[in-house]
C-alpha cells in the first residue's frame, strides 16, 4: 500500500486536473489486481470496513511515545493521523528487558554511517528509533542495538491485504493488525493508512476523475464507465479487464442502473442566438434545483428495485425515502429534484435545508417535501429510448406521467415561444409567460434540439442553457491569496467586502464574498500588479489590501443568489459569485452598501418564513 | 580554582561570548574579534573586527560580503589546536554545508563544543560530522521534535526525477537555499545520474561557482537566460525560495512548484507554501541524530540555542542529562528567506 500512499501524497499536493488524470492513469496502468481495484474502491468511497475511532490510534502512539513528546509534536503539526505517521517508530516495539546499548539507528535507512558515508542498511533490523524515550528502559526506549537482531519485518502489506482484513475481522483484533501495518508501511504509507481506516481520506479526487482514468485504460470515455459501474463492487476486477480488452464489457445485474446524463452548454449572449434556427429547437424553464435520475426496476426476484442518482452517479435514494416511493415504473427518469409546497416551486435556498442532512427526520420530510420534475426519459420497460428524437422522448415522458398520477412526479412544460424575440422576453419576465408564482425558481430557459438522441456528456449543439441575467453588486476588494497551480504566483483569490453602519458608529466594510473568475489572463495581470502594490498587511499566503472610503479598487460581482451565513462575518453568503467588471473608474466610497444583500435574501427567504410579510425592492 | 563552562562560554547581548578567550561565535552583531562557525547569513555577518573560521567560510563570506566583509581574517585548520587568548580552540567538521564547523573550547582538561548548525547524515558537498567528545555540547534543534526523521535523501531526488519523467512537457522549479542546499541537491541529482544541464536562477550562481572552483562536480549548470525560460520544458531549475512565487517563476513553461527543505516533512507547511513536490531534505540534524549526537559526545550538560527546545531539553532530561534552553534570538533564517512581514505567523526558517 506503499504505492497508493504516494499517489494519494502527490495527488493531495496536485491542484491541475490533468496532472491528476496522468498520475492516476500512471498509477492503474503499472498496478496489478486487485491492488488498484481497492485503490479505485477508495478514491470513490465505495469500500466497505470497520473504521478505527481516533482514540484506538493515540492509545496505540502513547503506548510507544513518549506523552509529553507526543503532546509537543501534535501541537506542532496539528493533524494526528500526521503527527502517528511522522511519530510512529520505524522499527517494532523490542522485548521489555532489552538493555541500552551503542549507536542506533533506524532500519530500511542507509545513510547514518557515521563517517558519513553512502551505507544503506540491510534489513539486519538492529536498529532502534530514539523516537521512543521515556519507556521502561533508561534509555531512549530500551533498545540494545543488537536486540532486533534476526528480528525481520514483515513485508508493508498491500492495499487488498488491509481492505480484505478490515472487513472481516472482529473488532478487538483491530488495534493488533494496525499497529503491524503501522510497523511496517513507511511514512506516507502509514499516512494513508490512518486517513483510510478513519474515514478520512479526502484526496481532492472525484469519483468521475478516478472512472476517467480508468476508462481512458482502453481509450473509453468515464460515461462508457458509468454505464458498468453501478453493478460492480470492488476490487472492479472485470471493470479493469474490459477496460484493457481483455473481456467482454460487464454485464450489470443492478436492475436499476445509473445512466450518464446529457449536459448543455451556456449561451453566453444573445448574438449566439442568431446561429441557431428558432424553429429547431424546443424551450422549458431552467429549475434551480438539483439534477438526478430516477430509476425503477426489478430484480430477478421481481421485486421493485427504486433508485434515485445525483448526476455524477451517486447513490442518494437513502436520502430521498419520499421520492422513492414514487418509483414504481420500469425506467429511467431525468428531471430536477425541487421542493414543492402547495404545489409551489421553492427557491434553492429551501432545498439546501433539505440537501446534506445526515438523518432524514419524518419532520424533513414532511417539511421540505421532495419532487421531481421530469423533463426526459432514456429508458421505458426495457426500451433504451436515448437514439430516438427529443421529441419522441417527450411524448413518451408525458405519457407515462400522466399514466403514473404521482404527486410528487410532475412534468416540466414547454415554454412556448415563435421567434427568439418572444423566448427574451419569456426569459426576462417567466411569470408573463405563465410560469406563474414559480417565476422565482427558475433561472433561465433550456433550448433542446427537436429531433437530438440523448447523449450522455456535454456535446456542443443540441442542448443548450441560457441563464437569467446575474444580481450584480458592486463590492470592494479587501484581501487577496495566490492561487494554485498555474495560478500560483498570481494573486488571484479575491475576498471583496460592502458597506454597512459599524456598530461603533459611521461606515465600515464586511467581507462577504470571495471570486476567483470572471476576468480575463490580461485582468489578472494588472490585478496582481495592483495588489502587490496595495499590500497593507500579510497573513501567510494572504494579503490585505488598502480598502477605506479614500482608496480601495471596486469590483462588480455577478452572482446567483443570497443565503443566511453562520460562516461569515456578514451573515450572507452569496452563491457562485465571479468578477464581472473591474472597476478601475469607481471610487470605493460609491460601492455598494449590504442592504443590497439583504433584499435580495428577504426575497429568497418568504417562503421559508411562509407568512412573514417582508418589504420587497428587486436589487 | 578550577575552570567552570561559564568562565569559557556565557551569553550575551551579541550572542555567545568567551570571557576566557576575548570572543563571540557566530554573533549577530558587529564584534571585536568573532570566531565563525559557518558561511549562513544568521551566523556569518559582516563587519566584525577580527575573523576566525575555515578557510571555505572565509571565502564564501568574501563571496557574499565583499573582500572587506573584516577587517583581519584569520584561517582555522581543522583539527589544528590554537591558542586564543586564554583559551584553546580547534575546529571540527559539522557536516551542514561546505566549510562548516564545531567549535570546541578548552581550558584547564574543560571543553564545551558548539556544534553551530550541524547534520549526520551523508552529503556529497561538504566533510561529514566529527564526533568531539566534550563536557558541555552547545547544540541547536532546528528539527527538535521527534516528528522529525528525515527519509532517505536519495529517494527524494528519485522523486524529482520520476516527476520529470511523468510530466516531460513542464519545468520543475526548485525552491532551495543559495549557500548548501542547492549544490547538495545539483550533487544529489548527479549521483542519481541526472546528466542534463541543471539550470539555475541568477542569486545562485556566485556560490555554486565557488562550489566548484572547491572541487566539488556539479556538471553543466547554466544561468537561466530570461527569454529561454519558456523553453524549459522538462528542465530541473534551481532557485532561492523567494522566487518560486515570484514573477521570475511564472514563464516557464506549467511548472511543478517543489521545495528541497526539511520543513516539507510537515504536510501543512509544504501547502501552506504552494509546493507541488515537497523534497523532504534537510541540512539540519533530524530528531534521532540530534538524540544519538548529544550521547555521542558523552557530554554531561547540554544547552539547547535555536529551534524546538523543549522537546529537546525534555528528552535531556529523562536521560539524565542537565540541559538547559538559550533562547538565542536572531538565527534560524540562514539569511535567504523572503523578509518575514512583522504580523507573520512565523518567521521564515531555512532547512
Amino acid at each position: 500500500m506503499n504505492d497508493f500512499a504516494h499517489l494519494l501524497d502527490r495527488l493531495a499536493y496536485e491542484p491541475r486536473r490533468n496532472a491528476k488524470l496522468r498520475m492516476l492513469q500512471d498509477f492503474f496502468s503499472r498496478t496489478p489486481d486487485p491492488e488498484r481495484g481497492y485503490a479505485l474502491g477508495a478514491m470513490t468511497g465505495t469500500l466497505n470496513f470497520r473504521e478505527a475511532k481516533p482514540a484506538l490510534i493515540r492509545g496505540l502512539v502513547e503506548e510507544r511515545i513518549d506523552p509529553v513528546l507526543f503532546r509537543l509534536s501534535h501541537n506542532y503539526v496539528g493533524d494526528l493521523a500526521e503527527t502517528t505517521a511522522l511519530i510512529w517508530p520505524s522499527t517494532p516495539l523490542p522485548p521489555p528487558s532489552a538493555g541500552d546499548g551503542g549507536p542506533r539507528r533506524r532500519a530500511g535507512e542507509g545513510q547514518r554511517d557515521d563517517a558519513g558515508h553512502e551505507a544503506r542498511r540491510d534489513s539486519s533490523g538492529t536498529v532502534v528509533p530514539l523516537s521512543r524515550p521515556g519507556l521502561s528502559s533508561p534509555a531512549e526506549g530500551g533498545g540494545n542495538a543488537h536486540a532486533g537482531l534476526g528480528h525481520n519485518n514483515p513485508p508493508p502489506p498491500s492495499l487488498a491485504e488491509v481492505v480484505e482484513t478490515l472487513s472481516t475481522i472482529p473488532k478487538r483484533e483491530l488495534p493488533r493488525h494496525l499497529a503491524e501495518w503501522l510497523d511496517a508501511l513507511d511514512e506516507t504509507g502509514r499516512w494513508a493508512l490512518l486517513k483510510l481506516v478513519t474515514g478520512n481520506l479526502r484526496v481532492g479526487v472525484s469519483a468521475r476523475l478516478a472512472k476517467t482514468a480508468v476508462g481512458a485504460l482502453g481509450g473509453h470515455e468515464a460515461d462508457a464507465v458509468e454505464e458498468v459501474w453501478h453493478g460492480l463492487t470492488p476490487p472492479f476486477e472485470t471493470l479493469f479487464a474490459w477496460v484493457e480488452g481483455r473481456a467482454e464489457r460487464p454485464e450489470t445485474l443492478n436492475p436499476a442502473p445509473f445512466r450518464p446524463p446529457m449536459l448543455s452548454h451556456p449561451i453566453e449572449e444573445e448574438a449566439d442566438l442568431e446561429k441557431l434556427e428558432a424553429g429547431a429547437f424546443s424551450a422549458e424553464w431552467k429549475w434551480d434545483g438539483i439534477r438526478v435520475q430516477l430509476v425503477g426496476g426489478r430484480d430477478r426476484a421481481g421485486v421493485q428495485v427504486a433508485k434515485v442518482y445525483s448526476r455524477t452517479g451517486e447513490d442518494i435514494t437513502g436520502a430521498f425515502p419520499d421520492l422513492a416511493e414514487a418509483i414504481t415504473f420500469t425506467g429511467t427518469l431525468d428531471g430536477e429534484l425541487l421542493i414543492l409546497r402547495e404545489r409551489r416551486v421553492q427557491s434553492f435556498n429551501v432545498l439546501q435545508q433539505r440537501l446534506n442532512r445526515k438523518a432524514v427526520t419524518g419532520k424533513l420530510l414532511e417539511e421540505f417535501p421532495a419532487h421531481v420534475r421530469a423533463y426526459d426519459l432514456l429508458t421505458l420497460d426495457g426500451d433504451d429510448l436515448r437514439a430516438e428524437p427529443f421529441e419522441a422522448r417527450r411524448a413518451q415522458l408525458e405519457a407515462l406521467v400522466t399514466r403514473l398520477d404521482h404527486a410528487r412526479i410532475d412534468i416540466s412544460p414547454v415554454v412556448p415561444f415563435a421567434d427568439w424575440e418572444a423566448l427574451t422576453a419569456a426569459r426576462a419576465d417567466p411569470a408573463s409567460v405563465g410560469a406563474g408564482e414559480d417565476a422565482d425558481a427558475i433561472e433561465g430557459v433550456m433550448l433542446k434540439r427537436r429531433n437530438s438522441p440523448y447523449l450522455p456528456g456535454r456535446p456542443k449543439g443540441p442542448w443548450w442553457k441560457w441563464k437569467r441575467e446575474p444580481h450584480i453588486v458592486d463590492a470592494v476588494m479587501m484581501y487577496a491569496q495566490r492561487g494554485h497551480g498555474k495560478r500560483s504566483s498570481f494573486y488571484s483569490d479575491y475576498t471583496f467586502g460592502v458597506w454597512r453602519q459599524a456598530p461603533e458608529g459611521g461606515d465600515e466594510l464586511v467581507p462577504v464574498g470571495k471570486a476567483y473568475h470572471g476576468f480575463t489572463d490580461a485582468e489578472l495581470a494588472k490585478l496582481d500588479r495592483y495588489v502587490r502594490n496595495n499590500t497593507t498587511k500579510r497573513f501567510g499566503p494572504v494579503r490585505e489590501v488598502t480598502h477605506g472610503h479614500e482608496a480601495g479598487l471596486v469590483l462588480e460581482i455577478a452572482f446567483e443568489g443570497v443565503q443566511r451565513s453562520t460562516r461569515h462575518k456578514s451573515g450572507v453568503a452569496m452563491r457562485f459569485p465571479r468578477v464581472s467588471r473591474i472597476r478601475w473608474d469607481k471610487p470605493s466610497a460609491e460601492a455598494d452598501r449590504i442592504d443590497v444583500l439583504e433584499r435580495i435574501l428577504a426575497r429568497g427567504e418568504r417562503e421559508i418564513a411562509s407568512g412573514a410579510t417582508l418589504t420587497e425592492t428587486d436589487a | 580554582m578550577p575552570t567552570r563552562a561559564s568562565d569559557l562560554l556565557t551569553l550575551t547581548r551579541e550572542g555567545l561570548y568567551c570571557p576566557l578567550g576575548g570572543f563571540h561565535v557566530d554573533p549577530t552583531w558587529p564584534v571585536e574579534r568573532a570566531l565563525i562557525t559557518h558561511g549562513h547569513a544568521d551566523h556569518a555577518r559582516a563587519g566584525h573586527g577580527h575573523v576566525l573560521a575555515t578557510p571555505e567560510t572565509l571565502r564564501i563570506m568574501a563571496v557574499r560580503y565583499g573582500e572587506d566583509f573584516c577587517r583581519q581574517r584569520q584561517e582555522a585548520r581543522l583539527g589544528e589546536a590554537l591558542r586564543v587568548g586564554d583559551v584553546t580552540v580547534r575546529y571540527a567538521p559539522a557536516g551542514h554545508v561546505l566549510g562548516s564547523a564545531q567549535i570546541a573550547i578548552e581550558r584547564d582538561g574543560v571543553r564545551v563544543v558548539v556544534s553551530g548548525d550541524y547534520k549526520r547524515a551523508p552529503d556529497p558537498t561538504c566533510l561529514p560530522f566529527e564526533v568531539v567528545p566534550c563536557d558541555v555540547f552547545i547544540t541547536e534543534a532546528t528539527f527538535g521534535l521527534p516528528v522529525f526523521t528525515h527519509p532517505d535523501t536519495r529517494d527524494e531526488v528519485r522523486k524529482l526525477m520520476a516527476s520529470v519523467a511523468l510530466f516531460p512537457e513542464r519545468a520543475h522549479i526548485v525552491g532551495a537555499y543559495a549557500l548548501g542546499k542547492a549544490q547538495r541537491v545539483m550533487a544529489l541529482l548527479r549521483e542519481e545520474g541526472w546528466d542534463r544541464p541543471i539550470h539555475l536562477h541568477g542569486a545562485m550562481e556566485k556560490l555554486t561557482e565557488l562550489y566548484k572552483r572547491e572541487g566539488i562536480p556539479l556538471g553543466d549548470t547554466p544561468k537561466v537566460v530570461a527569454a529561454d525560460r519558456k523553453d524549459l520544458h522538462g528542465a530541473i531549475v534551481i532557485c532561492p525560495p523567494s522566487a518560486m512565487q515570484d514573477l521570475w517563476s511564472r514563464k516557464f513553461p506549467d511548472p511543478v512548484t517543489c521545495f528541497a527543505s526539511g520543513w516539507m516533512r510537515v504536510r501543512a507547511r509544504a501547502r501552506q507554501k504552494g509546493v507541488e513536490l515537497p523534497l523532504v531534505i534537510s541540512d539540519h540534524s533530524d530528531w534521532p541524530d540530534l538524540c544519538r549526537t548529544i550521547r555521542d559526545t558523552g557530554a554531561g550538560e547540554v544547552w539547547v540555542t535555536h529551534g524546538q527546545e523543549d522537546a529537546l531539553v525534555h528528552w535531556c532530561g529523562t536521560q539524565g542529562i542537565k540541559a538547559k534552553p538559550l533562547h538565542l534570538l536572531g538565527y534560524g533564517d540562514d539569511g535567504e528567506a523572503e523578509p518575514a512581514p512583522a504580523d507573520a505567523a512565523e518567521p521564515e526558517v531555512a532547512a
